[in-house]
């Protein structure tokens, strides 16, 4: 399956992957290695200093990952959602909520990345829909290949694949995984000016969630200033208000995952 | 922390060109990286060498060129160079400018035996 594998140590699992190797790539149950390959080139010939001109993208390989990912994701007619966040905004919560109000008229899968534990995946899964946990050991983001390997794993054919992401604000801006779009979550129990502290994340994402918006009596979160902010950053984010308690947006934030997933399928 | 995976990126593209162009040690690398690439130099500088350790670029020396945020000002109609994402213009203070470079991550050369 792997055609452009560089797996070596790591600490990455992945729930359900079997044993199975190929050339210097090895999976044991339920683990996952990533990095270099043990191969170390021993060129002959030329002992002297030389220039070599690479002009490489370094994260060329990731990228060629991210558009095997996206060619799968489109065969199945599947729209990928890439989810962002800090720890805690609520993602899970929002996920299980949207699964439950949306799993009648959509199949949904999630592939849930956290460092460790696969609790985010097992709530996910109480829901009825499939998930598949990668943990990234050590690592703070997902990337093409991890999410890859999970993706073969799902069926969710002509589906919605929920790819809830590390909880950080920074190192998943610069991973493309084959989604779509990459939706950046912000709890109002956050602080307002998140978007100029962490300007990538909210620069490479299509939708803002802004979530626990029922707590906003409680709080002096601004939500105006936040936006003002999250436009400064990238002037064509959407941004919607939503509740994954109260209910409240929760139909715009659906209404904008059926209208990408109509989108997503027309001229592909 | 991703500086890690970026050095072992790095590492794997170092790989792939020893078979490629013939080398078996690598003494230099010089890299091209904008300040919107995301990237903690510092860190990637660390990485580096602990990634580095045991393989074909053990002891390589890590060059970084920082490249600068290029951007386009549609009031002025010309090219321009910013300090961050939501800059005004340096010249005529509009918010109408297009970022154009700054994320770029990229090895440019290597000095190699």
């Amino acid at each position: 399956m792997c055609t452009v594998c560089g797996c070596s140590e790591g600490e990455v699992k992945i729930e359900g992957h079997h044993d199975h190797s190929h050339h210097h790539h090895e999976h044991d149950e339920h683990d996952h290695h990533y990095g270099n390959g043990p191969a170390h080139a021993h060129a002959p010939g030329l002992s002297q200093a030389r220039m070599v001109q690479i002009e490489t993208d370094i994260l060329a390989k990731n990228n060629e990952y991210a558009n095997a990912n996206r060619a799968a994701f489109a065969k199945q007619g599947v729209l990928a959602l890439n989810l962002v966040s800090s720890p805690g905004s609520g993602k899970t919560t929002l996920l299980t909520r949207s699964i439950e109000d949306m799993k009648a008229q959509i199949s949904i899968a999630v592939i849930e990345g956290d460092q460790q534990t696969a609790n985010d995946a097992e709530r996910i899964r109480e829901t009825g829909a499939p998930a598949i946990q990668v943990n990234t050991g050590k690592g703070c983001h997902l990337d093409g290949h991890m999410v890859g390997h999970a993706f073969e794993h799902l069926d969710v054919n002509d589906g919605v694949l929920f790819i809830e992401n590390v909880g950080n604000l920074v190192c998943p801006a610069g991973f493309d995984l084959g989604e779509a779009h990459k939706v950046v979550i912000l709890s109002v129990t956050e602080g307002e000016d998140k978007p100029l502290k962490y300007p990538d994340m909210f620069h490479a994402s299509d939708l803002m969630l802004l979530t626990k918006t029922d707590l906003l009596p409680y709080l002096d979160f601004d939500i105006e200033k936040c936006m003002d902010y999250a436009r400064r950053v990238n002037p064509k984010i959407k941004i919607l208000q939503v509740s994954a308690k109260t209910g409240d947006g929760l139909q715009e934030w659906y209404d904008w995952v059926k209208a990408s997933q109509m989108m997503n399928k027309i001229g592909s | 922390m991703h500086e890690m995976s970026i050095c072992e990126s790095i590492i794997s593209v170092i790989e792939q060109q020893a078979d490629a162009q013939s080398f078996h040690k690598v003494n230099r690398v010089r890299l091209e990286i904008g300040p919107l690439a995301g990237v903690e130099l510092e860190a990637l500088k660390f990485s580096f060498d602990v990634v580095c350790k045991g393989g074909l670029a053990d002891g390589a020396k890590l060059e970084v060129i920082e490249l600068p945020i290029d951007a386009w000002c549609m009031q002025c109609a010309e090219k321009t160079v910013v300090a961050q994402r939501y800059d005004a213009c340096p010249t005529c203070g509009s918010y109408q400018v297009q970022i154009t470079g700054g994320d770029e991550l990229r090895i440019k050369d290597m000095e190699v035996d």
